[in-house]
């Protein structure tokens, strides 16, 4: 495919992906990209600027305005995050985000599904889509597979091992991933409680936490939690995943006091962030994400 | 020092005392998770290789490679001997180490020897060498039977394809990377 058509493509699907969210009654809010203080993440190395830190996510925003009362909010922005360039990584890449109040991460999984057959339909495609030389079907349910359940089907040791030997993310990736999605999307949820980051653990069992992630095509391209509104719970995670980049001797961001103030008053809710370049890859067909952009860092 | 974020193809890292060339190079990180950086190796002393994903911590010595221009003198059994012209340095390379580059080298030929440390450990050949035909069956015209190409020895030994209009004692120019005849050199 010509780039050119990638590109109109891709103007075609980010139109398609606001109507959804505005025809379901989400309000488009745009919350600054430039912040005092980004996400704490323990993997996740914000850019900084002459006056704060580009975003690495805008999540922190957004749930402040769930505190506020919002109910229904999608953001499509600029997200940024030092040091990850591949086939499928860039450093300034699209990002949507959508957080719903009165809703837990089941709700999302099937909202996010609706609004990918949404934009596949408004394409003009069926439910068949081929990526990659490899057709992809998104007729009927999508599958859900438990994190646990994949450590079984696919690995020789369990997500608890796993975590324990700081192999959680290799296998992940050279074990499980390989494996998933190569037909039909995934939901793979309920992951460690270790790995919770910003989800709620679960009610029926507190080694889980209610977090997924989509899988389609090979491609990792949601990641979504019943939010975590403790922020106490929350406070601790921060200050943990803060320790562990000192660790790694990198400096920790500053604190992002407000945020966790906003959380007391923060309904339950859910949210989901999604790869918007990633979902343009498959629906162009494209082998890599510098195909489905104007320019990467590169070419600057 | 490298960081696991210097890793790329081409690269050459330091393992374990030896050097080492990243051939093939893949960034993967789960949105959460830590990044890895799986790559494979090649030792670049002995050839062999291996796979092994790197995380963001890792850190790596360089392999300093050093080149440099040397005429090749003599061989006697498994040694070759090449000479630095600069200081007349001599060096030593083995079978092994030459390899197919035996095929181009005539007294004097100029080569270029890679050196890890003080350690010579490989060799590349001017990309064209001219070299004289010792053994070739003769042409005879109108003879179509036998293609469009016919073997023939060189001096050094080495047997490649050429037109059917070479002959024994001609010069010929072979190109060093693909291993193939170029054209007849005059003289």
């Amino acid at each position: 495919m010509h780039n050119k058509s990638r590109l109109l493509i891709r103007a075609k699907i980010i139109q398609s992906i606001r109507a959804f969210f505005i025809d379901r009654g989400y309000l488009e809010v745009e919350t600054p990209v430039v912040i005092p203080a980004p996400v704490p993440e323990a993997h996740i190395d914000a850019i900084e600027t002459a006056r704060g830190f580009l975003q690495t996510s805008p999540e922190l925003c957004m749930k402040r305005l769930l505190a506020k009362g919002y109910t229904r909010l999608f953001q499509i922005c600029k997200c940024f995050r030092d040091a990850e360039r591949g086939h499928y990584h860039l450093p300034e890449f699209t990002m949507l985000e959508w957080y719903r109040t009165e809703a837990d991460y089941f709700d999302l999984m099937k909202e996010c599904r609706d609004m990918i057959k949404h934009v596949v339909h408004e394409l003009g495609k069926g439910d068949k889509i081929l990526y990659q030389g490899k057709i992809i079907n998104l007729s009927g349910e999508w599958e859900r597979l438990t994190v646990k359940d994949a450590f079984t089907r696919y690995t020789g040791t369990t997500p608890g091992e796993a975590v324990k030997a700081g192999d959680f993310d290799e296998i992940m990736v050279t074990e499980i991933e390989p494996e998933l999605s190569k037909n039909r999307p995934v939901f793979l949820y309920n992951y460690p409680a270790s790995q919770a980051a910003l989800s709620r653990i679960s009610r029926d069992d507190p080694d889980v936490a209610e977090r997924f992630e989509l899988y389609m095509g090979g491609l990792e391209l949601a990641n979504a939690f019943s939010e975590l509104i403790d922020a106490v719970e929350q406070k601790k995670r921060f200050l943990e995943a803060a320790e562990a980049k000192i660790k790694k001797g990198k400096a920790p961001c500053p604190f992002p006091e407000k945020f966790i103030n906003d959380l007391e008053l923060m309904p339950p809710s859910a949210g989901i962030a999604f790869g918007v370049d990633r979902f343009i890859m498959i629906l162009t067909d494209s082998e890599t994400i510098d195909e489905v952009v104007t320019f990467t860092p590169e070419m600057l | 020092m490298y960081n696991a974020s210097d890793l790329r193809k081409g690269l050459k890292i330091q393992i374990d005392g030896d050097p080492y060339i990243i051939t093939d190079f893949t960034f993967a990180k789960p949105g959460k998770g830590q990044a890895l950086y799986k790559c494979k190796l090649k030792n670049m002393i002995n050839g062999s290789g291996f796979e092994r994903t790197y995380r963001s911590g890792d850190t790596f010595e360089p392999a300093i490679l050093d080149e440099r221009d040397m005429q090749y003198l003599y061989n006697q059994e498994d040694e070759y001997c090449f000479m630095d012209l600069q200081n007349y340095e001599q060096v030593i390379l083995t079978s092994e180490q030459v390899g197919d580059v035996k095929n181009y080298l005539i007294d004097n030929l100029e080569v270029t020897i890679l050196f890890f440390g003080t350690l010579p450990i490989g060799i590349t050949p001017p990309n064209f060498v001219n070299l004289v035909v010792t053994q070739a069956d003769p042409w005879v015209k109108g003879d179509t039977s036998s293609g469009d190409s016919k073997p023939v020895t060189l001096e050094t030994g080495y047997v490649l394809r050429v037109p059917p209009f070479i002959e024994e004692g001609t010069k010929i120019q072979v190109d060093t990377r693909t291993g193939e005849y170029v054209t007849r050199v005059k003289e």
